[in-house]
């Protein structure tokens, strides 16, 4: 909670030099900037949500005037929450709004089902300029229509300057399983073939690019993109799918050992035919990063029948995922993840211990 | 990537394992002497390419790995003092001190931020004046000149606030002490490529014929090393001690002499610690008496103690080519990337770290966990 002395001060800072007037209503215009007061419960708050949220992500469900959403559900209901943070707060390709709707609607998606509410919680920081708060609450409406779901509802809180980066935003995810579908590591045999939707490293390249002000003759941009439709488009056709994993922080590689874990089964995978965009190679390269482990922000990892392979991958270039390929198959063994290397060789795909840090030369 | 794709070409590579399969009659001993190129032994198996004859031993080019332990402790010290900022190169953060590493430093409040350049870290105090920025220097010939110009360039804006904790090493002399060690076994190297980019190749002609050992300088991609290996085992073969340069695209014989006249403009040839091979004879770089005010020691007045190693760590052994990671008793079992006992276990180029990160599937007694 802010402290109420600090809510008063930031508040006479701006009246003091705008409006005379301590007890006079302090509209939402008044201010530029995020103030304490944005989160205060008061006026001031309520000018936020209904001048920015309200107005920006409108649609029939979401009521500010309650706490709440009351929904229609039949049958099976897939959730899922998520917290993003991300400096800088825009990137070439998106910006942390894109980011919270496609991260956590891709959550809905790897679990089989088809998104349809979001819900949006921000921790908002004292002096994060209204203007930036706008575009990302606008990138917000625009990810949100595209992944087809809708904010239904959401909450406001701000931290005093220092206390936050920027902005921080929580979503939850509620969509309705399809069907009678099933997915998940324990559905996964010996056999299957593992496909990846597109190039992989994106969106992590660009958006250390942008923190490190590095450049690069092509500029690198994030892949942020819901993938519903990618997946829905799988259930539609009848493939056969066993299992779904979007590949975010840890990259390919962690989901890869993440889901051979699960499924107890060891993966073999083809390096050379892991898709990496030749600009997010170049960078990884300068920067002594492996890409199989640079997040991705709008790929994922399905697992088919092997009879289903090829279809999956057709499957998915019609549905506008014009570089996926299969990339590798489950062993019928326990064990880890293989890497067939280019050369001949062969080793062990690892999780790594922590983030990768870039080297000393 | 034109510069890359051609040396991680399959048939190439292949062709050279068969040329050096035909070549190698006897067993050899090579020791790759960078971090970057045993990481890219591991990481392509190319142990899996060689004839059995001919072994590769790891070198003590791991720049994270030869810091010794009380520049780290000094690095530690300083993070704990509330006007410091200290910026370092990332692979440096994980390395175990005394009380843990910068990343649980950072975490208690330190002031730790990862740079690419020093040039960063200048700017880093340039902005921040009420900051003392203190700049973790450490690294090879590579990364010296990049530091020599953070110093000069330091003095350029006339900042107070900004310092160099540094540990520079020099590759060649530390050569020289692993091949007059008693019960040497290397018998020829792959030189690191990024050292000789700057310094050239003139310091080796003198090791190859003193101590009659093939030098092949090679880069960094599979085929560089493939092609280093097999011009040292022919010249093994053949009894020849030289020194050929198999990284040409990027190494001139005089190397970059603007680089080398920064260097030596901020730095002097010292003889200094590497970690797990003592006191190396005209092994590191001194900062200059003209630019002692950007000297972290001495603006900080920290005293480099000696610190002792933790004893099951075996990473003098490793960084001098005498035990293999795998054969250490404490690889994959209480020393883990997770958990490192020492040095070698926390960089990409550590080759513990590269031997646990890209453990050979073929070769069992790789197999961890």
């Amino acid at each position: 909670m802010p402290r109420t002395t600090d809510i008063v001060r930031s508040g006479v800072e701006r009246i003091v030099s705008d409006e005379p007037n301590l007890s006079c209503p302090v509209p939402f215009a008044r201010y530029d900037r995020v103030v304490l007061a944005h989160g205060g419960g008061g006026r001031t708050m309520h000018a936020l949500i209904d001048g920015v949220f309200a107005r920006i992500l409108a649609n029939p469900e979401l009521d500010t005037a309650r706490d709440g959403a009351v929904l229609d559900f039949a049958g099976r209901v897939a959730i899922t929450t998520d917290a993003f943070t991300v400096s800088p707060l825009f990137f070439p390709g998106g910006d942390i709004g894109r980011l919270a709707v496609c991260g956590t609607v891709n959550d809905v998606a790897m679990c089989g089902a088809e998104p349809k509410y979001l819900t949006a919680a921000f921790v908002l920081e004292e002096g994060l300029p209204l203007s930036d708060l706008e575009r990302i609450v606008h990138s917000m409406a625009d990810a949100a229509r595209e992944a087809g779901v809708v904010v239904v509802t959401g909450d406001t809180k701000v931290v005093e300057r220092g206390k936050g980066d920027g902005v921080f935003i929580t979503t939850t995810g509620v969509g309705h399983c399809r069907g009678d579908v099933r997915v998940g590591p324990p559905l996964i045999r010996p056999g299957d073939a593992i496909v990846v939707s597109g190039p992989v490293g994106d969106h992590g390249m660009a958006v250390l690019s942008v923190r490190e002000g590095l450049e690069h003759e092509t500029p690198l941009t994030s892949d942020v993109a819901p993938v519903a439709g990618a997946v829905m488009a799988l259930f539609d056709a009848g493939v056969d799918v066993r299992c779904l994993r979007d590949p975010t922080r840890g990259g390919l590689a962690t989901a890869l050992c993440e889901l051979s874990q699960a499924a107890q089964s060891s993966f073999r995978i083809r390096e050379m035919d892991v898709p990496v965009r030749a600009e997010v190679a170049d960078a990884c390269e300068l920067l002594g990063l492996d890409p199989m482990y640079v997040a991705c922000e709008g790929r994922f990892v399905v697992v088919v029948g092997a009879a289903d392979a090829d279809q999956a991958v057709r499957v998915l270039h019609g549905a506008g995922c014009a570089e996926a390929c299969a990339i590798g198959c489950v062993a019928d063994q326990r064990g880890p993840v293989i890497v067939d290397s280019p050369l001949g060789g062969e080793r062990v795909l690892d999780m790594l211990s922590g983030e990768q840090l870039p080297r000393i030369c | 990537m034109k510069y890359v794709a051609p040396f991680r070409d399959p048939k190439r590579i292949q062709r050279v394992a068969r040329q050096l399969a035909e070549t190698c009659t006897r067993p050899w001993k090579i020791m790759e002497v960078c971090g970057g190129q045993t990481h890219t032994i591991a990481r392509y198996a190319i142990d899996d390419l060689l004839p059995p004859q001919l072994e590769l031993v790891h070198g003590p080019g791991c720049p994270v790995c030869v810091t010794p332990l009380e520049v780290i402790a000094a690095a530690h010290g300083l993070v704990l003092k509330p006007n410091v900022t200290l910026c370092s190169f990332g692979d440096m953060l994980r390395v175990p001190g005394p009380h843990g590493d910068l990343l649980a430093a950072r975490a208690k409040g330190g002031d730790v931020r990862v740079v690419l350049s020093p040039l960063d870290a200048v700017e880093i105090a340039r902005v921040n004046p009420e900051r003392q920025v203190v700049f973790f220097a450490v690294g090879f010939e590579t990364t010296a000149p990049s530091t020599a110009m953070s110093a000069e360039l330091a003095r350029r804006l006339d900042l107070s606030n900004f310092s160099l904790l540094a540990a520079h090493v020099r590759v060649p002399p530390a050569m020289e002490m692993l091949l007059s060690a008693p019960g040497n076994e290397v018998q020829g190297f792959l030189a690191a490529g990024h050292v000789c980019v700057v310094e050239g190749t003139s310091e080796y002609p003198a090791i190859a014929q003193r101590y009659r050992v093939p030098i092949a300088v090679t880069g960094f991609e599979p085929l560089d090393i493939m092609l280093g290996v097999l011009d040292v085992a022919a010249q093994l073969e053949q009894g020849r001690a030289e020194v050929t340069n198999q990284y040409q695209r990027a190494v001139r014989p005089a190397g970059n002499p603007i680089a080398q006249a920064t260097v030596r403009r901020v730095f002097e040839t010292a003889d200094v610690p590497w970690r797990g091979l003592g006191i190396v004879p005209g092994g590191g770089l001194k900062i200059r008496e003209a630019y002692a005010r950007f000297d972290a020691t001495r603006v900080h007045d920290l005293a480099l103690g000696t610190i002792a190693e933790p004893t099951a760590c075996r990473a003098a052994d490793v960084l001098q080519g005498r035990l293999s990671p795998v054969r250490c008793p404490e690889f994959g079992k209480a020393c883990t990337p997770d958990n490192p006992l020492g040095a070698p276990m926390v960089s990409t180029e550590g080759a513990c770290a590269a031997y646990y990160r890209y453990r050979s599937v073929r070769r069992g007694a790789h197999r961890v966990g």
